[in-house]
């Protein structure tokens, strides 16, 4: 069967090979994961395996889609959810492909590193019997005597050459050891880089907190609306600093047409910042692209909405709940969503869910809908719940309502009660439930707060890996002969290069080197051969 | 606010480029055509060695179809010259539309697809333009002029976008770094992808007999360079392409963290970025390992191309995440 091999190897499947053992198995795997073949396929593999990600979406970024894909594809759905396709970079399979090429990349780079060592220390090989046979080679005639044109050249050859050996009347050099350790430097750096995300998983955390302006927040779990540690993260030792809002400044554009309109344009909030309970106030501006930075921890301005206020009265006019209560942002133009849960009612809790609208305007089909993002128009539509707002005491978002304890109010013709109200109007609620009142609109501030000890050692990993690049593509290792030999008063040199891989410059390095020798010895440049000129290296 | 005026001066900046472009191409397209070797008619003022023929009346007959080419009839390629002054010209327009751009808005036109593909086509041109000041890159001016010209009719068309300020994550010095590098290399890894191509087609002309070709092929095998050299120049340029994009990544990964608080979210952008990255690691391995050929290598770093564009017409456009500013 090797005669569609493509291959001229012996054949490593071959029947009457001795039999391996355990060790001899072991030692054929590993060179089958370190070699070259395996490492390229793990690559593609790698490349392949990273694109479902980019097509499905993933629950480490955006959960609530993957629930929409659910919820919309029954059949594919599971079966994509059981093969890892919404946690592609966290699935089995993924990890298996990129922990193979690490290993791989290990058995390459260890017994690399060694020869590499070796090599930068050894002697350069004595220099072949004939130089003119060497890729490029050139000759001159120059005058003086050999031993002192063999010392000229030795220190020509020792500008640009690491290794310099002399042997009889011939010379040979070395150079480019740097490519060499440029390519193991990027590997290593690769391994440190995966190293610091490690660390970063394990050690780090991400918090995020949704604060209404005129509020503050402290740095504890409690603090936090979502808070995601790290494994090994000790939740109770988190820097004490404390971050209050006291204005949200936002633009958007309003000149532009077309899908631009209505494009955020600017978001400044106003801070006032504690790095500890003792420490002092300091008023600070955070950005987007500009975090405030508390030791290790950054806190970032990742988003923002509004929060109406809103004042529940019962019939007796006792108010039974007054805030600002944040609305979730569902489109460009922020028609957001949410729920006021007045526990305080009775005799039966009332609940209020529905829209808040910036720029309000009524759409035929969609209802209640926002043209800009902008308050113009502001105001809130709301249906209205009676009844038990948190069955069992099981959790909720506070942005919807539980509603399968709770019946809605219906209005005197028996349709569902809706309520428009605009700023600092009130309406009171049938059947004597008191009154609602839009008082004011605040924004909030979503702030993220993320603690990642690894990635100043990633950034580090990267741009040594970036110069080690660099230096392994652009250096060459080129070895360089030398030899002399007497022609009546004169002396001839002869220069034979050789470079690992395509070299395009050898020729006018050789050029420049004896040139150069020629200037030395005083001697005017008489070129009696030049190979590179004979083939030609120009492109 | 947005200087409209100078925004439309800069599409009138990119119309003229085109126009200058079209009649580049057809220039480069001409002077290829003229490298069609001389046949009979010129065959008896060469000497042809009877002896090394075979000798004889035959002579005439085997003559007529051996092409004649090199030093002896230098061709002249007044098109050629043309075609270079007019792609030049076409450069300078390209650099004046992008200045344009970038003042109508008061910051680097790199805020949205229209932008991305100008300055690319920019960068095409301008690295063209300065590698052929030092080789003869006649022959590959079609294949330049073309894509670009292309790219700039899908870029005035189907990307356009209205000239205007950037979202606020946008706005960031990073913009500078990260997007105008990106876009450097794109460019860099358009021409290495043409030169890939020709690579191929010149590989697979080689190594038919020359008695048996159409005319076409003729004309083509003449007017390329040989295919080792080509391979030569396309390795070169991807090898240059390559560190540039692994810069592109790591100053992205900077600025996802100051903007969005995280290195590395696997954001359809930075997946196909990565993947991109991982495509022409695996191109530059293969070169560097015996056993595989520098033609297979060469299939992948036409995979590493398809996968740029992806990232450019799909990523931006369909999929979902945190790059989303097509402006579309």
């Amino acid at each position: 069967m090797t005669g569609s091999r493509m291959d001229t190897r012996p054949d490593e499947s071959d029947v009457n090979q001795p039999v391996l053992g355990f060790v001899g198995t072991g030692r054929w795997a590993w060179r089958q994961l370190t070699s070259m073949r395996t490492a390229l396929f793990l690559l593609l593999l790698l490349a392949i395996g990273a694109v479902p990600g980019s097509i499905w979406p993933q629950r480490n970024i955006d959960a609530g889609r993957v629930a929409d894909y659910l919820a919309s594809h029954r059949s594919a759905g599971p079966w994509l959810d059981r093969l890892g396709f919404f946690d592609v970079y966290s699935s089995p399979w993924f990890a298996a492909i990129y922990l193979l090429l690490f290993v791989s990349l290990m058995g390459c780079v260890v017994p690399r590193s060694k020869i590499h060592w070796r090599a930068m220390r050894e002697q350069p090989p004595r220099a072949p019997g004939k130089l003119e046979r060497l890729p490029e080679h050139g000759q001159i005639e120059v005058d003086g005597a050999p031993e002192d044109v063999l010392q000229v050249a030795r220190d020509v050859l020792r500008r640009r050459h690491r290794r310099v050996r002399a042997d009889g009347l011939s010379l040979s050099a070395e150079s480019g050891y740097l490519r060499e350790t440029g390519n193991l430097v990027f590997h290593v750096a690769l391994i440190v880089v995966i190293a610091a995300v490690a660390i970063g998983h394990l050690f780090g955390w991400r918090g995020d907190r949704i604060l209404v302006t005129g509020k503050s927040f402290s740095n504890t779990i409690s603090g936090y609306d979502t808070f995601d540690p790290g494994p090994w993260v000790d939740t109770a030792g988190l820097s004490p600093f404390t971050v209050a809002v006291d204005r949200l400044d936002v633009t958007f554009e309003e000149h532009a047409g077309g899908a631009q309109r209505g494009a955020p344009r600017d978001f400044t909030a106003y801070t006032r910042t504690q790095a500890s309970p003792d420490a002092p106030e300091i008023r600070q501006t955070l950005k987007v692209n500009s975090p405030l930075v508390f030791g290790g921890a950054s806190v970032f301005l990742l988003g923002n909405g509004y929060a109406p206020v809103i004042t529940v009265r019962d019939a007796a006019g006792q108010v039974l709940l007054h805030e600002a209560t944040p609305f979730l942002p569902q489109d460009a133009n922020y028609r957001s969503v949410g729920a006021v849960k007045v526990s305080a009612a009775s005799p039966r809790q009332l609940g209020f869910f529905g829209f808040f609208l910036p720029s309000e305007y009524l759409d035929k089909n969609a209802g209640p809908s926002s043209f800009f993002p902008d308050l113009k128009n502001p105001a809130l539509a709301l249906g209205v719940y009676e009844g038990e707002l948190y069955p069992q005491g099981r959790p909720q978002s506070v942005y919807t309502l539980s509603t399968e304890k709770m019946t809605q109010l219906k209005n005197a013709k028996g349709e569902p009660l809706r309520l428009l109200l605009k700023p600092g109007q009130t309406i009171a609620l049938p059947g004597g439930r008191g009154s609602i009142t839009f008082d004011a609109v605040q924004r909030w501030a979503g702030l993220s707060i993320r603690y990642d000890p690894g990635k100043i050692l990633a950034l580090a990993g990267a741009v040594a890996a970036l110069a080690g690049l660099i230096a392994s593509l652009m250096i060459r290792r080129r070895r360089i002969f030398v030899r002399v030999r007497p022609q009546g008063r004169r002396t001839v040199v002869s220069m034979g290069g050789i470079a690992k891989g395509e070299d395009p410059r050898l020729g006018a390095i050789i050029e420049d080197l004896l040139g150069t020798i020629a200037e030395r010895t005083g001697t005017r440049a008489r070129r009696t051969d030049t190979k590179a000129e004979r083939t030609g290296t120009t492109v | 606010m947005t200087n409209e005026t100078l925004a439309q001066y800069a599409n009138l900046g990119v119309y003229s480029a085109m126009v200058v472009f079209t009649l580049a191409m057809v220039a480069f397209a001409m002077d290829l055509a003229g490298a069609a070797p001389r046949l009979s008619a010129v065959a008896p003022d060469i000497e042809v060695q009877p002896a090394l023929v075979g000798g004889g009346p035959s002579v005439s007959g085997t003559a007529a179809r051996i092409p004649v080419e090199g030093p002896d009839l230098p061709r002249r390629r007044k098109a050629a010259g043309v075609a270079m002054m007019l792609t030049r010209l076409g450069g300078l327009l390209l650099i004046a539309a992008a200045a344009m751009r970038g003042l109508s808005v008061h910051r680097p036109p790199l805020g949205n697809m229209f932008e991305f593909a100008l300055v690319g086509c920019m960068f095409v041109i301008v690295v063209f333009v300065a590698f052929s000041l030092r080789r003869d890159l006649r022959w590959l001016g079609l294949f330049v002029v073309g894509p670009v010209l292309l790219t700039l009719g899908l870029a005035i068309t189907v990307f356009y976008t209205d000239a205007s300020e950037l979202l606020p994550s946008l706005r960031s010095v990073w913009l500078v770094i990260h997007v105008s590098v990106a876009t450097f290399s794109v460019a860099l890894f358009t021409i290495a992808f043409s030169v890939t191509i020709l690579h191929l087609v010149k590989t697979w002309l080689e190594a038919q007999e020359p008695e048996g070709m159409s005319r076409v092929r003729t004309v083509v095998n003449t007017a390329l360079p040989p295919a080792r050299s080509l391979d030569r120049t396309a390795y070169g340029i991807h090898a240059v392409a390559f560190p540039l994009w692994t810069f592109t990544l790591i100053a992205g990964a900077i600025w996802a963290e100051q903007a969005w608080g995280h290195y590395w979210n696997w954001d359809p952008k930075e997946v196909w970025t990565f993947v991109i990255w991982v495509i022409y690691a695996a191109y530059l391995h293969a070169r560097a390992t015996t056993g595989w050929s520098a033609r297979s290598a060469n299939y992948l770093a036409l995979v590493g191309y398809a996968a740029i564009l992806v990232n450019y017409m799909v990523v931006n456009v369909f999929f979902v995440g945190q790059h989303s500013y097509s402006g579309m």
